[in-house]
């Protein structure tokens, strides 16, 4: 064949995450700390309703949108948990993970040229999406000295009259960062004024160890703009069960509806009947393993004091994002010398957009043996790096 | 903090002060307060170390022995479970709803050991009605940790 193939999607910039894959996993001995899904196994529980939904023979398709229970359980739990209240018949798409809730839900609002605002450092699919949904994306760099929270004169300063949608990513992959409620108040406003729609991707809104978490769709005004989207993959360690949701009003949800009924026709029936174990009866599951990680979020802030490294300390996600300019190396450049001289992976932060360039992702999605024996490697390099004068 | 402190070191006795306050975002001193408190009011009882016999050279039989005995006037079942309790080879006593009274983990050299016991000591208490002996052949999982179990990380090395 000689035709030429899509330009939009050959123009898309391999993922940064993708060069650095390839390295590690030809290195066997190495620690990883690069991943970005929980270490636990899914509640047995859970996966027992999977298993159980299986031997019943449900394994049919179900209703595009999802099954009306799950539909129901994910009301019920986002009125218990956030106090917001969806319709389950009308304002909640099942998807397959939040990945194709940001894909389909970037395609129900675009119009071409339409400008979309997209935060980094921040999870790699926003910017592609955007782009394959004929979007011009607008990329804000978050600061360190904001803890990388979004601020009202960042967000103003990004909105002209083509702006549409606003990708809210808290709490945040990779920084950990989070939106506390003052700081959602504070540019709500902002995109109530300039009349424009918040994807609200909430995925990690679990983990947060700083109070509770705040969605911006229960701020006065905002739902009614706001698709929420959320999902099982690291609230319940539920990545390969592929499924996440997203609410929104009516009118977003019926468009987007569409496109999956088209693209998926459903999310696979086996998740959707474990998931709506997990929203019954994981609540205490969800706590013991937030607990966890919680505790591995304080080990590791700690050694890093301890080593005197710079990081804001983060309250969301299982992530925290070390600040390594100190060294005078670009993000790669620490991480591939880390990797070959202590044999420990960690994602440059670059990887998340070019704010993220002098930082470190490192994953705490690990058991704490793990972790310590990664940060005494960290200590050593720190130190033999300080030593030979960089 | 105790919940949380207690659920730590169930898991791992071995945490030591300063680990468990960074683990837990509170002060050394207070972890030291507050595990002499639960020592004191005796929630803690004890730090063992969880062992597998089977992967030692060490022999070592262990039964669990259901017993049905009659109540003391007074007493309930508190005498009876304390002549039980009082011989060091029985490992624990529990008083247990359903068909029979108390539940007596021993442990034991050889199964002719066992079965001593129990013919001699334990079937022969005034209060004793009747005994039945399961030795266990393989222990699985004990105390929430399942022996023999050292699982790979499938996780793909780097994700985003």
């Amino acid at each position: 064949m000689t035709k030429p193939l899509s330009k939009a999607v050959e123009e898309l910039k391999p993922s940064g995450i993708r060069k650095f894959f390839d390295i590690v996993s030809e290195m066997k001995d190495a620690i990883s700390l690069g991943v970005g899904e929980p270490d636990f196994d899914t509640p047995w529980h859970i996966r027992d309703e999977g298993i159980f939904a299986l031997e019943k023979g449900k394994t049919f398709y179900t209703s595009n949108a999802g099954l009306k229970e799950l539909r129901e359980e994910i009301c019920n739990y986002l009125k218990r948990r956030q106090g917001i209240e969806y319709n389950p018949l009308k304002e909640v798409l099942v998807t397959v993970g939040g990945s194709e809730a940001i894909d389909i839900g970037l395609r129900a609002l675009i119009n071409p040229g339409e400008e979309v605002i997209i935060p980094q450092p921040s999870y790699v699919s926003y910017e592609p999406c955007a782009v394959l949904a004929g979007a011009k994306p607008v990329i804000i760099n978050l600061k360190a000295e904001n803890e990388f929270r979004l601020t009202a004169e960042e967000l103003k300063s990004a909105i002209t009259d083509k702006t549409k949608v606003l990708i809210l990513p808290f709490p945040n992959n990779p920084t950990g960062a989070i939106m506390e409620r003052k700081d959602l108040e504070e540019i709500s406003r902002i995109i109530i004024e300039n009349d424009i729609y918040v994807m609200s991707d909430e995925i990690y809104a679990e983990l947060t160890y700083k109070g509770e978490h705040t969605s911006i769709a229960s701020l006065e005004g905002m739902k009614e703009r706001t698709i929420l989207i959320n999902g099982f993959s690291k609230a319940y360690a539920m990545t390969g069960w592929r499924l996440g949701y997203a609410c929104a009003a009516e009118s977003i949800i019926k468009q987007m509806t569409k496109i999956h009924q088209f693209a998926i026709m459903c999310a696979p029936t086996t998740s959707q009947y474990a998931a709506v174990e997990a929203l019954k009866n994981g609540d205490e599951d969800v706590k013991t393993m937030r607990q966890a990680y919680n505790q591995r979020r304080r080990f590791l802030m700690n050694a890093f004091r301890e080593m005197g490294l710079d990081c804001f300390e983060p309250y969301g996600a299982f992530y925290v994002f070390p600040c390594i300019k100190e060294f005078g190396m670009t993000s790669e450049e620490f991480a591939m010398r880390f990797l070959e001289e202590e044999k420990v992976a960690v994602v440059p932060g670059n990887a998340f957009g070019e704010s993220g360039e002098g930082f470190l992702r490192i994953s705490y999605a690990y058991s704490l043996e793990n972790l310590k024996v990664a940060m005494d490697r960290f200590k050593r390099f720190v130190e033999r790096l300080r030593n030979s004068g960089i | 903090m105790r919940d949380e402190l207690l659920n730590l070191i169930e898991k791992n006795s071995r945490l030591g002060l300063k680990e468990l306050a960074v683990l837990l975002g509170v002060n050394e001193i207070d972890v030291a307060n507050e595990l002499a408190k639960l020592e004191q009011e005796g929630v803690i009882c004890g730090y063992h170390t969880l062992i597998n016999w089977d992967k030692t050279d060490i022999e070592k039989v262990t039964a669990l022995i259901e017993v049905k005995v009659t109540p003391q006037r007074g007493q309930g079942f508190d005498k009876i479970a304390e002549r039980i309790y009082n011989y060091p080879e029985v490992k624990s006593v529990y008083l247990i709803s359903g068909g029979f009274d108390l539940l007596v983990t021993l442990e034991e050299k050889s199964l002719k050991e066992i079965a001593n016991f129990v013919s001699d000591k334990l079937s022969t208490l005034d209060s004793v009605l009747s005994t039945a002996t399961h030795f266990i052949l393989k222990k699985y999982k004990d105390h929430g940790t399942v022996f023999d179990k050292k699982r790979e990380d499938e996780r793909e090395v780097i994700s985003p």
